[in-house]
């Protein structure tokens, strides 16, 4: 007993104060400053909440929350106000969802590849090639929708608007599909080969390995790569202001202008509107919606990445 | 948008500067602040002009005119000029701030603006320096429109018809029922001003479900890729994008006038006919700023070789007459504004005479 209570009480003092005396005041330094630099990051995420907090708290001294999320419609500059923040929610979910829809299969089928076909030269290769999609600026795929991808859709769907929801939503979903394939592929590759083996052993064909034993077995890691995806999609701003238009409009309809949250507080702010007003305000109020639902998701794939991880299964 | 774009020019103009020191200077920016930054960068050349900076800013309507000026001035005579694209009332606000000596105005200034000029100690002259014509546009591939009252307009454009008037069947019987997407410039935009007190009866009285930009490329961009489309910007960039877009010609109902639906034109323009929707348009110059010799040659320039300039990039040069009334404003440095809100249907000789 006796020899327990004195290793611990070392490890404690090791810790906590002896030997730290030792170390030369300089090192100290550092590490001052290295906390510091957390801190700091810390304080700067404290300090956007309180100004998105205060600012926003201002903006329902002017207008209800029941008009905020009870009407349809978006119009806080013109002469017939309105401030009914859904067309703006529904521009951001329609173009994250067409993203969503190319980036998941396109990316789980590329990370599915990488992982258990690929041979690890071509993985070696492939891997930082698909990363490089996710390093180009955003504002390229801007434009790249706009002049490119939306006049070969034209081609095929003649109703299609210049600015529409599906040009951004489809270059946006390659823009974060290297995203999910990544993550996904460092779960896939995490699999512990026993359960590849045992589905084996069992007489199991490789596809069926894939989906019934390997793909299960690193859902956590693809989920919250699918959540941090989703994240990224709702709060992409560059591609979703140069191509789907500046348009409120609160549709589900891919083919025409839309407006997401992003890029309402993006035309504000780079506007005239005084500040201090309330259509000023506007934009911290759909920030603050924004954070809302990042938040949430990241708040989803944290529980959901743990509960998974709990039930035994993954990475 | 804009200061997208604006980044990006001036980046290319750090990247321009960095290999070939200033032919033409760093005056290519959009937006007042970039611009400003790279704008120290023009080799003063032939130096016939020295002195600091002339800072502009203001109307994207005037912007082309101001720019191509600028280049010639900065050719000719050397010294350094910035042009600055934040919409009019943007102009207006850094120009009774004290930050700029001259703001290009697609609306004669405001009250409010007069006062807040008052508050920040600036006087101004006022200087009409082209005529512009607000072109209403569709696809090139419209097939049904082949002109429009300026009662449609209104039925389009009012602020009655938000939510209510979405298919182009709603504006005439026996066109398509197709959706009807609208394209116009931002709040900000002295052409928002003048077409909504033209077309609606009141200044700033507009729907407000249409894709709204103060950058009018976009709107270019947006009318040229959209078969269902209707859009309003300057009649230059018009001029500038016409294989790609469908100018509308306007029936005012009024036959004193000229009879019938009008196209924009330089004739028509001038001579009055296109009503109500051509307008002259404006730099106003800081009495901060007009005592400063490279300030009073560019406007001096501005005025003389301007014409043959607005000519080129898209615009209506005002009569000769015009012209020589505003240097005499200029010279005689006659403050306040004889335009005084948005008006309608008179001639700039008229106004400058008074």
């Amino acid at each position: 007993m006796f020899p327990v209570v004195r290793q611990a009480m070392t490890r404690l003092a090791a810790r906590n104060g002896s030997p730290r005396s030792a170390v030369p005041w300089h090192e100290r330094l550092i590490e001052v400053g290295l906390f510091a630099c957390g801190a700091l990051s810390v304080l700067v995420t404290a300090g956007i909440l309180l100004v998105l907090a205060f600012e926003t708290f201002e903006f329902f001294q002017g207008v209800s929350l029941g008009e905020f999320l009870g009407d349809t419609r978006w119009t806080p500059l013109f002469v017939d106000k309105h401030f009914g923040i859904w067309p703006l929610v529904c521009g951001t979910l329609l173009t994250s969802a067409i993203a969503i829809a190319v980036a998941l299969p396109l990316g789980l089928m590329a990370a599915i590849y990488l992982s258990e076909f690929a041979s690890a030269r071509a993985r070696r290769i492939l891997k930082p090639t698909l990363e490089l999609l996710a390093g180009v600026p955003t504002l390229v795929y801007g434009y790249f929708a706009l002049v490119f991808i939306t006049p070969i859709l034209q081609k095929f769907i003649p109703d299609l608007a210049g600015f529409n929801a599906l040009a951004p939503g489809i270059v946006m979903g390659f823009m974060i599909m290297p995203m999910i394939s990544s993550l996904s592929e460092d779960a896939l590759y995490a699999v512990p080969n026993g359960l590849r083996e045992g589905a084996y052993a069992l007489g199991s064909a490789k596809l069926p390995a894939i989906f019934r034993v390997i793909i299960p077995a690193a859902r956590s890691g693809i989920i919250a790569a699918v959540t941090l995806a989703i994240s990224r999609a709702i709060g992409e701003t560059m591609v979703v202001t140069i191509a789907a238009g500046q348009q409120p409009n609160l549709t589900l309809d891919p083919r025409v202008p839309i407006e997401t949250m992003t890029a309402y507080i993006i035309s504000i702010s780079k506007g005239d509107t005084p500040t201090g007003t309330l259509e000023y305000r506007t934009i911290f109020a759909v920030g603050s919606m924004l954070f809302l639902m990042t938040f949430v998701m990241n708040l989803v794939s944290h529980r959901m990445a743990k509960k998974l991880r709990y039930g035994g299964a993954g990475t | 948008m804009q200061k997208m774009i604006s980044l990006f020019a001036a980046l290319l103009m750090v990247a321009a500067v960095g290999c070939k020191k200033g032919d033409k200077g760093g005056d290519k920016g959009e937006s007042g602040k970039t611009t400003e930054s790279g704008g120290g960068s023009t080799d003063t050349g032939g130096g016939k002009v020295s002195g600091s900076v002339i800072e502009i800013d203001g109307s994207s309507t005037v912007f082309p005119i101001t720019q191509a000026v600028a280049e010639e001035f900065q050719k000719e005579k050397g010294g350094k000029v910035t042009v600055g694209v934040s919409g009019t009332g943007g102009g207006f606000k850094k120009f009774c701030r004290g930050e700029i000596a001259i703001a290009g105005a697609s609306r004669p200034i405001k009250d409010e603006e007069a006062s807040a000029c008052k508050g920040g100690g600036i006087e101004y002259v006022e200087l009409p320096v082209a005529y512009d014509g607000l072109a209403v546009v569709v696809h090139k591939d419209n097939k049904w429109v082949d002109h429009l009252t300026v009662d449609e307009l209104k039925t389009m454009w009012a602020p009655e018809a938000q939510d209510k008037v979405k298919k182009w069947s709603q504006v005439r019987k026996g066109w398509p029922d197709k959706d009807l997407h609208l394209f116009g410039p931002g709040v900000d935009s002295g052409t928002y001003d003048y077409f909504t007190q033209a077309v609606v009866g009141k200044e700033h009285a507009s729907r407000g479900d249409f894709t709204s930009s103060e950058d009018d490329n976009v709107l270019v961009k947006g009318v040229s890729t959209d078969q269902s489309a209707l859009g309003y910007f300057g009649y230059a960039y018009y001029i500038e994008n016409q294989d790609t877009l469908k100018l509308v010609p306007i029936d005012d109902g009024k036959d004193d006038n000229g009879k019938g639906p009008i196209a924009p034109s330089p004739e028509t323009v001038e001579k009055g006919t296109y009503q109500p929707l051509s307008r002259p348009v404006f730099i106003y110059v800081s009495s901060k700023a007009i005592d400063r010799p490279e300030v009073k040659a560019f406007v001096d320039y501005y005025l003389t070789k301007g014409p043959a300039l607005v000519k080129e990039v898209g615009y209506i040069a005002l009569p000769a007459k015009a012209y020589e009334l505003a240097q005499k404003r200029f010279a005689d440095k006659k403050t306040g504004s004889a335009f005084h809100g948005s008006k309608v249907g008179v001639t700039v000789e008229e106004l400058l005479a008074q």
